[in-house]
């Protein structure tokens, strides 16, 4: 699997850049993965996205319903790709060291 | 953001993909080979070790389709032999299926993948010779003499990486099976291309990962009873936001009279858990004594486009829970692929089901005499019959501003024959249903090319070309009706259609049935509907003057 590396970063991510251990995520980690998204600097409603798919995924062990994400957050999906240019999977999952959800989904 | 990637819906531009040259290349089929860097956009990525170590498959290891080194076992060669001639003496099907063909061709352009991509490994008959060519020169008398005159071929590496290629891009719809001649079911010959490159451990994550989850906590998203008790109440929430009714949630109900399963894609992914809130307050209205399952809490079967003993192996969990609960009978929900195991393998390969007995409608009385061997209805035929006795008052002026159009899901459709039912559903609940071209709909429907286990991002190309023709029908009752909402009853497809139509139809919505359903039920004790159920403003409600007083 590749490396992901930027600056004191160095982490193990799968094609999609997503992190194949999540337990490994920090903060430093998040802002490392947010450049992979265009994002250069993390405000506070990014990390109020990422704070709340982190609890949720130690919390449940999944990545939460999109609808639940906004709902929580009071951000829009609109708002939401704002903030992370690839969606609430690809990209805020991504930085929040979440796994991506399969099935039929 | 930087450049769209090929696992982006907008990397592909249509007038490229309308591009589809049908005329074969002029070497041999046994000479072209997959050149898996120039083709990237067709192929899914390998399933991840810890996937497969969970499942107790053969050979986990990293590896990447466009390594010349597959890191095969050194005697692959003598697996894959062993393993056909072990299942061809297992499934007379699978024997019957190398032996019978013509090659008439009457399936050649019935593939939605050759339509959409004009590759002629993509034509069914072809896709088949792949592992057919090899049959004939291992398992004839006259392949083995008389090798290639005989349509024999030598099995080598570069065979290997077609078969993970092409059974890769055939997602088991059986539409060609509706047109061939002796009727021979291509997807069980997918299924045993599948099942032999296990042996070797040549399968794609978006498959395995399901599997791997599924097995260790019940469904394929790895939701565990905890997060799927949350989500329900988050779903319960919502509905009593809508409805003012605050429905129940029976979990695990020992003693309950039916146990309903539905695929775990209503649980998470926008348009389906509209659809499961639908099945909420439905029962919840008719006072049903049901309950959800935190263990059997997966209708699908990624099992299914695994191998059979993985799909029997997940498909247990259902019999056991119902064992377990004490229910009567079992109901299903919108799920595709979930029906074909139900109907055509559950009773002989998990059951008999002789704790249960044969379903009877609670409300109706209606005995579904269908459903007796596995004791397992479909909620479709549920609701369709409470509709057809008239239990359900229903406002279809709700759904007002929907033209809405039905998608024959493939499994339902080829494997269960639920062609009336949806439409008799949507005629209640609907006042504007139209019907797609006839060549496209029912038993002649078309996938939605993401089917089987390839509803994931990096075979983008493939899928988008693969749901062309569903996506051109789609459009057609949209240019020609206004059609604006796709219906259909398959989890996959509530998640993969979004993309279809995105592409070939923009404008045009996806829904579940059970969504509609709930957007028209008048429900007891209900406050003046002024949302649907996604939370939208009803046909005719100005969001700027309605409160939320009751009416």
């Amino acid at each position: 699997m590749p490396i992901f590396e930027h600056g004191s970063v160095k982490v193990e991510v799968d094609e999609d850049g997503f992190m194949q251990n999540p337990e490994e995520w920090t903060e430093e980690v998040a802002a490392a993965l947010a450049t992979t998204e265009g994002v250069d600097e993390l405000g506070e409603e990014h990390w109020k996205v990422i704070h709340f798919l982190r609890d949720y995924y130690q919390k449940f062990g999944v990545a939460p319903m999109i609808r639940k994400l906004c709902k929580e957050t009071g951000f829009k999906l609109k708002k939401i790709y704002e903030l992370f240019p690839s969606g609430p999977a690809k990209g805020a999952c991504k930085v929040a060291g979440l796994a991506k959800p399969t099935g039929c989904v | 953001m930087g450049e769209p990637k090929f696992d982006e819906m907008d990397n592909y531009k249509k007038e490229d993909l309308l591009k589809v040259d049908y005329k074969p290349p002029g070497k041999s089929w046994f000479e072209t080979k997959i050149d898996f860097n120039q083709r990237k956009g067709s192929w899914i990525y390998p399933a991840k070790p810890k996937n497969l170590e969970y499942i107790g498959f053969p050979n986990p290891r990293e590896w990447f389709p466009t390594d010349e080194d597959w890191k095969l076992p050194k005697n692959w060669k003598e697996i894959i032999l062993e393993g056909m001639a072990d299942r061809l003496k297992r499934f007379r099907t699978f024997q019957v299926f190398m032996d019978i063909c013509v090659r008439c061709g009457a399936c050649a352009d019935k593939c939605h993948f050759f339509i959409g991509g004009g590759d002629p490994k993509n034509m069914p008959v072809l896709r088949a010779e792949l592992l057919r060519s090899i049959y004939r020169r291992e398992f004839t008398k006259a392949g083995r003499i008389l090798g290639s005159i005989a349509g024999g071929r030598e099995l080598t590496i570069d065979v290997i990486k077609e078969w993970f290629f092409y059974f890769y891009q055939c997602t088991e719809c059986r539409r060609c099976s509706v047109f061939c001649p002796y009727g021979i079911d291509t997807a069980e010959i997918t299924m045993m291309a599948r099942e032999l490159m296990h042996l070797l451990g040549l399968n794609v994550n978006w498959i395995m990962e399901p599997v791997a989850n599924c097995y260790r906590t019940g469904n394929h998203l790895g939701i565990q009873p905890h997060g799927l008790k949350d989500t329900l109440e988050f779903f319960a929430d919502d509905i009593e936001d809508v409805t003012g009714i605050k429905v129940d949630i029976p979990m695990n109900k020992k003693g309950a009279e039916i146990l309903f399963v539905t695929p775990s894609g209503d649980f998470l992914a926008d348009p389906g858990i509209f659809t499961c809130m639908g099945y909420m307050l439905l029962f919840h209205e008719l006072g049903l004594d049901y309950t959800w399952s935190t263990y059997a809490s997966e209708g699908g079967n990624f099992g299914l486009f695994t191998s059979n003993e993985a799909m029997k192996r997940l498909n247990a969990k259902i019999y056991a829970e119902a064992k377990r609960l004490g229910v009567k009978w079992i109901l299903g929900g919108e799920c595709g692929h979930m029906w074909r195991v139900m109907h055509q393998y559950m009773d002989t390969m998990n059951g008999p089901a002789d704790f249960l007995e044969t379903p009877v409608s609670p409300i109706t009385g209606t005995r579904f005499e269908n459903a007796k061997s596995t004791k397992m209805t479909h909620i479709i035929e549920f609701t369709s019959d409470l509709i057809k006795h008239g239990k359900l008052k229903l406002d279809p002026s709700r759904n007002d501003d929907l033209v809405v159009t039905f998608h024959d899901s493939c499994n339902p459709a080829r494997g269960l024959g639920l062609f009336e039912e949806p439409r008799y559903i949507l005629k209640a609940v609907c006042n504007n249903f139209v019907e797609m071209p006839e060549d496209t709909t029912r038993e002649k429907t078309f996938c939605c090319g993401g089917g089987a286990g390839l509803g994931t991002d990096e075979n983008m190309e493939i899928r988008l070309r693969g749901g062309m023709p569903r996506g051109h029908a789609v459009k057609y009752v949209q240019d020609k009706y206004g059609a604006n909402m796709l219906a259909a009853i398959c989890a996959i497809d509530r998640a993969t259609l979004v993309t279809v139509c995105d592409y070939w139809a923009p404008g045009v919505g996806v829904t579940g049935i059970h969504e509609l359903v709930a957007n028209a039920l008048i429900c007891k004790g209900e406050k003046k509907r002024t949302m649907n159920m996604r939370g939208e403003p009803l046909p005719g409600v100005n969001p700027e003057e309605e409160g939320d007083e009751d009416v």
